[in-house]
């Protein structure tokens, strides 16, 4: 009898030592999930490097519009219309986390004003596009 | 999925997007960069939803299938004439989504790994509320030009006194506005910059007329672009960055084309009110007295069946007309007939870049038929009628010997020099920037009155029954 609530006992202690043991482990990867965001947001780091994209994109976009012939500029305007709606990445962030919230119905919300543009912009575009056609 | 997997994929994302727009420019190539947008698109958006804080499936596949839906009805149906408006449309829903995004961002800034609601890194708040401006300013900017293209309000530009102190001083509140929302960070103010910039979008678009629209529609473009590139900086999102910069210096460069192809700075576009109070002037200066040779359809058949080479000048009033199907027809007859025909096309002609290509290319003209301005414009000389269908300020030559004209500078088709010149036109009321067309009264010109689509029709009977 006396045996029986002992190991009873001992059982319960152990489960309790491993729920903490979780605990610690989980905190631990907390910790350095935290860490790990607070230098990476510190100071200008990301800013810069977000710039630096930025600057050379900018260059990149300015040389290969040049190139666009001028028979195609509306196309140009639908399907640059179609990719910005690449917004959606930050809208599906804001509309995946488990709980709903605002937040949740903003991210919904603007899921499916991109979802709109995606589908309408590229087949738009292709519509367009496919008209285009050489001397028979 | 790891955060290096996913920014190795963003990375794949963006360079599809630039493959897109490099296939367009060639027609032939364009294809294959429309799907280049595509197969970067799904990889973005399977990333993301492999992204770890992303969970709820069914809430993001049902906006995106209620969204894919709605998107793919509208493009299916939308008739290529109303391109600009759907365009336009297209990028207010961008501008909306953005502002969504951003308030999503500052009320749940854990999700996106930058702050604590209330404690918000100051550069993140900063790229945020420039975001949610830029956004909110092409919603409305959006909406209004889409009104001004349907016809639900008046293309005339809408000027009021003390507009342009006014767009100042909301500018000017808007900065404020952003630099209190940086030092208290509440809500309450970033509703505000949300407000104000919506206002602000709205009176920046009114007082801009309606053939001035294809600035206006390439310059919302690049703002959405710019909106894009707001929220990517927030998000420490490199792809949204980088696609937020090609579509904002490709909407740039638009505007940069359109301005030129008008000789006006893109101040002087922004700041609106242009061909409003010109007209006045113009109709005063006494012009309408003098006769002009009008013409029927039967003589326009005679004169460009019996040419050898003939110049279409297509402009918006075909567009309105819906006459591109007809105009074609009209040009099959002259081509069987042995005539060189050939279409010059004005960087400024239609309601937004290259909308008169898309139009000749629905009606199955073929694309190596239809020529810029720069490449055609030395032909005229060459070229025994040139027919103008729905254009009129682009061929005056005004814009090169009158340096009090409104339009002087801007550049022109060359019709003048062409042997014969025939203008489709429905009356004899002047173009839009209310100046008269010295070309209307010259003796190698003929008119021909009435709507476009029936005239050409018309002309298609006449040629059939030689």
């Amino acid at each position: 009898m006396a045996n029986q609530t002992f190991s009873e006992h001992a059982a319960e202690v152990a489960n309790q030592a491993r729920d903490l043991a979780d605990e610690v482990a989980s905190l631990a990867v907390e910790a350095g999930r935290i860490t790990a965001e607070s230098t990476a947001g510190q100071g200008s780091g990301t800013l810069v490097v977000g710039l630096t994209v930025f600057v050379l994109a900018v260059f990149v976009g300015y040389h290969v519009v040049w190139r666009v012939t001028p028979a195609l500029h509306s196309p140009l305007m639908a399907v640059t219309n179609a990719i910005s709606s690449v917004i959606i990445v930050g809208a599906l962030i804001a509309a995946g986390p488990a709980e709903f919230g605002f937040s949740e119905v903003m991210g919904f919300l603007a899921v499916i004003l991109a979802s709109v543009n995606i589908f309408g912009g590229f087949i738009v575009t292709q519509r367009m596009l496919s008209m285009f056609k050489k001397k028979k | 999925m790891n955060a290096d997997l996913a920014a190795l994929l963003y990375l794949v994302a963006s360079v599809c997007f630039i493959l897109a727009l490099r296939g367009l420019s060639h027609p032939t190539t364009s294809r294959m960069g429309n799907i280049y947008g595509m197969v970067g698109m799904t990889i973005a958006i399977l990333t993301t939803l492999a992204l770890p804080g992303v969970v709820s499936y069914s809430l993001i596949v049902a906006g995106i299938l209620i969204g894919g839906a709605i998107g793919t009805v509208i493009a299916l149906k939308i008739q290529m004439t109303a391109l600009p408006q759907l365009v336009a449309a297209f990028h207010s829903l961008v501008g909306l989504a953005a502002v969504f995004v951003a308030a999503a961002a500052f009320f749940r800034p854990e999700a996106y790994g930058i702050g604590v609601p209330g404690d918000i890194k100051v550069a993140s708040l900063i790229e945020m509320s420039l975001g949610v401006a830029i956004g909110a300013i092409t919603f409305t900017g959006s909406l209004v030009a889409f009104a001004k293209l349907q016809a639900l309000l008046s293309g005339k530009p809408l000027v009021f006194p003390l507009q342009h102190p006014l767009n100042a001083g909301l500018g000017i509140l808007l900065v404020v506005l952003i630099v209190w929302l940086c030092i208290g960070q509440s809500p309450a103010v970033f509703w505000l910059i949300v407000i104000v910039a919506l206002v602000l979008g709205f009176l920046l678009i009114l007082p801009i007329g309606g053939a001035d629209m294809p600035v206006v529609v390439s310059m919302l473009n690049s703002y959405s672009g710019w909106a894009a590139c707001g929220i990517g900086f927030t998000l420490h999102n490199n792809l949204l960055i980088i696609t937020g910069a090609l579509v904002g210096s490709s909407g740039a460069i638009l505007s940069y084309i359109m301005c030129k192809g008008m000789n006006r700075s893109i101040f002087n576009v922004i700041l609106g009110g242009f061909g409003g109070e010109t007209a006045g002037a113009a109709a005063g200066a006494g012009d309408d007295d003098r006769q002009v040779k009008s013409g029927a359809a039967d003589d326009a058949a005679f004169l460009m069946g019996n040419a050898e080479k003939v110049i279409i000048i297509p402009g918006y009033g075909m567009a309105v007309a819906q006459a591109q199907h007809a105009l074609r027809e009209m040009a099959d007859l002259l081509k069987a007939k042995g005539v060189d025909v050939r279409y010059a096309i004005h960087p400024v002609a239609g309601r937004m870049p290259g909308h008169m290509n898309v139009l000749l290319a629905e009606a199955n003209v073929p694309y190596d038929e239809v020529f810029e301005m720069d490449e055609i414009n030395r032909d005229f000389a060459g070229t025994d009628v040139a027919f103008v269908i729905g254009a009129n300020d682009i061929t005056n030559p005004a814009a090169k010997t009158d340096p009090t004209s409104p339009i002087y500078g801007m550049p022109i088709l060359d019709v003048d020099k062409s042997g014969q010149v025939l203008f489709v036109k429905r009356s004899m009321a002047s173009g839009y920037a209310g100046v008269q067309n010295e070309l209307f009264f010259r003796d190698n010109t003929m008119m021909l009155f009435g709507d476009a689509k029936k005239m050409c029709e018309d002309i298609v009977k006449a040629l059939e029954q030689d």
